[in-house]
């Protein structure tokens, strides 16, 4: 037996577009304990909405995480909605559907290619962002920016989408998914690809739920949890099942979020059959009062916010539990015993987002 | 021109690190990689290594954390170098400026050569000024020869 080294792993890393650190104490090859160090993102975000009025703090909250800014807000604006007795009309919950569904996509999309980087199948990478690249045009022309589209407020949402352009959102998705598919094969039946995936940091239903984990980490444990489910939003009036997978390895984790790509398109297509016409915004009146919990389904799982208001324009205070959050204790229990060359895709496999982790 | 100094414009290799970025920029950073925009038409390839790059891209603004990482990028990088400050909070702190932790645009710890707007940055923004602070690298190399000269 060989004494124990530190390797650094990260902040600035090729595998990793943000600053994760993880100090991972070697034997030979193997991972004996992995010690996060967080922090390089920290901005204090939560601090600063407690200096801007309650209507302001939609621009700042959107900022925690630019993948998934659309939810981020989603969350907000659902809290202060039901803290001020806001009834959001029924087109703008639709709405609130169809784009939080072509995030989840985008980011789904986006971590699949990741993931084909991290093992180094670059062409595969490219391949997939392609196909991105025509949800990212969606966004383009229904809000007029790429990545932060900034259309959910207070009240509803801040920009209504054409008829033509719903129609055309139908089809465009419908290609994605036969993007996807021709994508599909080669993720689940590539040989190298299962190589690296099958069996690979095994979490069990039972460790799923002691440490935690939420969304795909916990769908791909077997743990049919999905917030959707409670119905906010549309999503009481559209057909949803959450997608589970059972054997808790990185393959059963990157199918799961193949298939919620799929679920998403369904989602969309479900929600343009059955939009209704109508108001999308109702404006705010007074100030909020008293505290609340909401809770949405972002693409790395459950997020938490937790507001108290004070009858004032600005906050009392604003927590966020993120999902990577969540699963960060459920990743540094998988990697012990583990190669260091099967690092990357672990850690991919809980899709982490650091700027939502640390804010 | 030299075959060093040649490929130097012709073929920029680009490091790229967050430092407190929300991801928006991080993401089309790497959408300037891919299929659609394609920057290694310009020669330009994402390194992870920085004794490798040219031009480092920050996005996001420093904080008291980060700022001896980038220090140390920068600093571990061949001259001539480029610095490029993508997204509003990488040119002046953006919507992040008042956070308690964060010490503001890119500038306040290096040298910034070009500084590309916008929220999140768009891609063809992005390759502008990649592109732009490559041939900077031109003037940049003419000048460290001089100096060499001097001395």
């Amino acid at each position: 037996m060989s004494n124990k080294t530190v390797i650094p792993f990260g902040p600035q890393h090729p595998v990793l577009p943000e600053p994760l650190q993880l100090k991972l104490v070697m034997q030979d090859e193997r991972i004996v304990e992995a010690i996060p160090a967080i922090g390089y993102v920290h901005r204090g975000l939560e601090k600063l909405t407690e200096t801007k009025e309650f209507t302001q703090n939609v621009f700042v909250i959107e900022r925690i995480c630019g993948i998934c800014s659309f939810k981020h807000a989603l969350a907000y604006c659902q809290g202060m909605e039901s803290l001020m007795g806001i009834e959001v009309p029924d087109r703008a919950r639709f709405l609130r559907v169809i784009w939080g569904e072509l995030h989840r996509m985008h980011s789904h999309l986006l971590w699949l290619g990741l993931l084909a980087d991290a093992f180094g199948f670059e062409s595969l990478f490219m391949q997939v962002w392609r196909d991105r690249e025509k949800v990212m045009d969606i966004m383009e022309e229904t809000a007029g920016s790429r990545v932060i589209i900034s259309t959910n407020q207070i009240g509803g949402t801040r920009r209504d989408i054409a008829p033509e352009m719903l129609a055309k959102i139908d089809s465009v998705v419908n290609e994605v998914k036969e993007d996807v598919e021709r994508v599909e094969k080669v993720f689940c039946n590539d040989y190298t690809v299962k190589h690296r995936m099958v069996g690979i940091g095994v979490l069990s239903k039972e460790n799923a739920k002691l440490w935690g984990a939420v969304g795909p980490m916990a769908r791909g444990s077997g743990i049919a949890e999905d917030v959707r489910t409670l119905g906010y939003a549309a999503y009481n009036e559209l057909d949803l099942e959450p997608v589970v997978e059972t054997d808790g390895d990185c393959y059963a984790r990157m199918k799961v979020r193949l298939r919620e790509v799929y679920q998403s398109v369904d989602l969309i297509r479900q929600a343009i059959a059955k939009i209704p016409d109508g108001p999308i915004h109702v404006p705010e009146k007074g100030n909020p009062n008293g505290e609340v919990i909401s809770r949405v389904e972002q693409p790395r799982g459950e997020a938490l916010y937790y507001m108290r208001a004070n009858g004032s324009k600005t906050l009392d205070r604003l927590r966020v539990r993120t999902p990577t959050f969540a699963n960060i204790p459920a990743l540094l229990k998988m990697l012990p015993g583990h190669q260091l060359a099967d690092v990357p895709i672990l850690i991919l496999t809980i899709d982490p987002c650091i700027s939502c982790t640390e804010r | 021109m030299g075959l060093v100094k040649k490929s130097r414009i012709k073929s920029p290799w680009v490091l790229h690190y967050d430092c407190t970025s929300c991801n928006g920029c991080d993401i089309e950073t790497l959408a300037c990689l891919t299929p659609l925009y394609d920057v290694e038409r310009f020669g330009i390839i994402n390194v992870g290594n920085p004794k490798h790059a040219d031009i480092l891209v920050v996005t996001g603004s420093v904080n008291k954390r980060n700022e001896r990482v980038l220090r140390n990028l920068y600093n571990q990088m061949p001259e001539p170098k480029a610095v490029v400050a993508v997204g509003a909070c990488a040119c002046t702190g953006g919507i992040f400026k008042d956070c308690y932790n964060v010490l503001g645009g890119v500038d306040k710890v290096l040298p910034v050569d070009v500084y590309v707007p916008g929220c999140c940055a768009k891609p063809e923004a992005i390759i502008d000024g990649i592109m732009l602070a490559a041939s900077k690298l031109e003037e940049k190399a003419e000048a460290l020869k001089e100096a060499k000269a001097h001395a």
